[in-house]
């Protein structure tokens, strides 16, 4: 192996950012989606997995994606919860893939709810 | 895919690794693979988490919950609640003691709260084998400046300043030590690191080798520059086998890509780095006779000057620092003097890392601020005993260097200057925790067979002295003290202290001094009344069982002897004649009923007749 500079050293770090956001915290958004019974039946799996595409797709290194329990309104799962840090949570319903790719654009990139989409807008910490 | 939602960060420390942490890894992996989670989970083996209490332990990020006590068998469901439906699972979450309700998040609980990690700064969060993850935390950037942009005189300056003292025991400035030996010309000198740690009790050294190698490795790599030294020896004891592993398999990656070997980081300066296994000789943690043991010679001290910083290792200029030490001079390179000045007193700046063990509930490692008070520690961190019924007696620091503090005392802040006022030292950071059933002389006693066998014998008062201390403390425990022998006890001690060689010596009678401070009456309660009141001196005891007693048996199935009797609900007796005085009664009682009493005359002399009964 070649050997190491100083330039590396922001290199391996960087490389790890994503990683270490997680662990550490310090990240811009979490994406919460919620995986109860009834939110997997409908299919949060899929989202998930979308979800997990997008941000490995992304050049984001501070966007974290995690798993919760049942939100509490069965009926419009899939569901997820989407946190920019210093913004009021919102809960988004009836998801399928596309619409997350949109959320994921308009609300966790740009910053903008996507309205159509949203269920509530408010406090209701995810744990 | 590279990046994942969730890390699962299990602790890999030998204390976690010896309650399961691999099978525990296995099965995790295997249930996550079942889900189909396997590019979304990733499960990453750390170092010590501090918490060896409740393992193996998993700390579970970005949610911060902390798993304890996970076995095999409760993997599936966890797997299936927690990383598959997104539901903590609470029956392995912590349980505070007085509340009971259960506590998830890692922050939130006392054992964590009250620590800051400057030491232990990477521990849990990343895996010790990486030389990336370790980098991600500002790994090798403090060797980077110290190479590149500072000269020696700016590193040792900056350590002077900082106010970092040396964390094996003795606190000796750090940064003056570099500068005695920077200062002294030589062809050429040694960078050496101190892993020999022996006290009875204490881990701190082993868990920092192990949850973080590289930590050490770039402090050597910094002290190395300042003192101009191009040769390193990491001494560890062979009976540290993961730390030794963990080290040799950093020191390799970085030869392997140019942190270790010639022109690093393109500065022109070369560090090699070996380590030198230690045979586990307590004497070989003092300089000298580490030294000495590193150059193929029995391991015994020599007198100072010449100090080792003029003539160490090999005869040449040589800095030994311990673990601790080494594993904070990074992020003080860093982050610079003030920073790590922000933490701590005047004269003991920074955090220490403490090993609690004993009869404490949350056995573990921890590293809090200089001038903490000890009952934090205990208390708060600690969660105090591990029987709430029994009353907290005395803590003792620093090993069979150190003493005893009792309760009295327990709002003295750890520094330096605080400890060694009690009688006690702040040594490596051992912290054994008593409770009132613990005999002060017999604990003296434990220590004091340390040091008798571990003297290397080179100075006579050592070698004889402690011996014969030892022999009147057996006399004492056994009930042959006699008036005068506590006095013996403390000129014998105050002689050892002054004239033998080394520190092992010089502080070798301080837990029985200390223990005749706080206990005086309990010695007196020994050679007196022939009563050990903790009832742990078997020949200066008896057990009786009181009216408290609710028949519930306990008691009778404990007795190895088959010496209680007694119906069920009725009150049970002790045949005297039959008792062993072996305690099995008195820790198994639920209800407190079993009293412990002075020595029945009769068996002063019964002994040797009991133990014809026993043959036949």
């Amino acid at each position: 192996m070649a050997k190491l500079t100083i330039a590396d050293l922001k290199k391996i770090k960087d490389k790890q950012k994503a990683t270490f956001t997680l662990r550490e915290g310090g990240y811009k958004a979490k994406v919460t989606v919620h995986m109860g019974t009834c939110g997997i039946a409908a299919g949060a799996r899929e989202i998930m997995t979308t979800l997990m595409d997008i941000i490995s797709e992304s050049e984001e290194k501070v966007v974290i994606a995690t798993t919760s329990g049942c939100a509490g309104l069965c009926a419009r799962e899939p569901m997820a919860t989407v946190e920019v840090m210093g913004s009021a949570p919102v809960k988004y319903g009836d998801l399928t893939p596309d619409k997350m790719k949109d959320i994921y654009k308009e609300h966790v990139q740009e910053g903008n709810p996507v309205e159509k989409y949203a269920i509530v807008i408010g406090n209701e910490s995810t744990y | 895919m590279e990046k994942h939602r969730s890390n699962l960060m299990i602790c890999a420390g030998t204390g976690c690794i010896a309650t399961g942490t691999h099978q525990v890894r296995d099965a995790l992996e295997a249930e996550i693979k079942k889900h189909k989670l396997t590019d979304e989970v990733k499960v990453v083996l750390t170092g010590c988490n501090g918490f060896c209490a409740e393992g193996p332990v998993m700390m579970v990020f970005p949610e911060d919950i902390f798993y304890q006590k996970i076995t095999v068998e409760e993997v599936p469901k966890l797997v299936e609640e927690h990383f598959l439906k997104g539901r903590p699972y609470e029956k392995l979450m912590f349980k505070e003691p007085l509340k009971k309700s259960v506590i998830p998040i890692m922050h939130d609980i006392p054992f964590f709260k009250y620590q800051v990690l400057r030491v232990l700064r990477n521990k849990g969060l990343i895996d010790p084998e990486s030389l990336d993850e370790y980098i991600a935390r500002d790994g090798y950037q403090a060797a980077a400046k110290a190479l590149t942009e500072m000269t020696p005189e700016q590193i040792i300056k900056t350590v002077k300043d900082a106010g970092l003292r040396g964390r094996g025991g003795a606190g000796f400035p750090s940064g003056l030590k570099w500068e005695f030996a920077s200062k002294t010309e030589a062809d050429k000198k040694f960078m050496l690191c101190n892993g020999d740690e022996g006290d009875p009790g204490a881990f701190m050294d082993r868990a920092v080798m192990e949850a973080d190698p590289h930590s050490v490795i770039e402090g050597m790599i910094i002290g190395a520059k300042a003192i101009g030294s191009n040769h390193g020896v990491i001494y560890v004891r062979a009976e540290y086998p993961l730390a030794v592993e963990r080290l040799q398999m950093a020191i390799d990656k970085c030869m392997e890509i140019g942190l270790l070997g010639k022109n690093i980081f393109d500065s022109g300066f070369d560090f090699e780095l070996e380590i030198y296994l230690g045979a586990g000789a307590f004497v070989c943690g003092e300089e000298t006779a580490l030294m000495r043991s590193i150059e193929g010679k029995r391991g015994m001290p020599r007198p100072r000057p010449p100090f080792p910083a003029h003539k160490g290792l090999w005869d040449k200029p040589s800095v030994l620092n311990n673990v601790e030490t080494l594993a904070q001079v990074a992020p003080i390179i860093l982050n610079g003097s003030e920073w790590y000045r922000s933490v701590g007193t005047e004269q003991s700046a920074g955090t220490k890392v403490f090993a609690l063990t004993g009869d404490i509930k949350n056995v573990g490692l921890v590293e809090v601020p200089m001038g903490t008070p000890l009952k934090t520690i205990i208390y708060d961190i600690g969660g105090g005993m591990t029987n709430k019924k029994k009353k907290f007696k005395a803590v003792q620091m620093g090993g069979p260097s150190g003493g005893c503090i009792p309760e009295a005392m327990l709002d003295v802040p750890v520094t330096y200057e605080d400890i060694i006022k009690t009688g006690a030292i702040m040594g490596s950071g051992g912290m054994v925790v008593m409770d009132e059933d613990t005999c002060m002389v017999s604990t003296s006693k434990f220590f004091l067979e340390f040091t008798a066998e571990e003297s290397c014998g080179k100075c006579t008062p050592c070698r004889v002295g402690t011996q014969v201390m030892l022999d009147l403390l057996t006399d004492i425990t056994e009930g042959r003290g006699k008036e005068g022998d506590i006095e013996t006890l403390e000129d014998l001690s105050h002689d050892i202290i002054a004239t033998s060689l080394c520190g092992l010596g010089q502080t070798a009678p301080n837990p029985v001094l200390s223990t005749i401070r706080y206990f005086r009456q309990e010695y007196e309660s020994h050679i007196n009344n022939h009563y050990c009141q903790s009832g742990i001196c078997g020949d200066l005891c008896s057990f009786e069982i009181t009216d408290a007693c609710k028949g519930c048996q306990a008691c009778v199935r404990a007795c190895p002897k088959d010496a209680i009797v007694g119906e069920k609900k009725q009150l049970h007796r002790i045949m005297q004649d039959l008792c062993i005085q072996c305690r099995s009664c008195y820790n198994a009682c639920k209800f407190q009923a079993v009293d412990i009493k002075p020595a029945l005359k009769k068996d002063k002399q019964a002994p040797a007749v009991k133990d014809e009964e026993v043959t036949q």
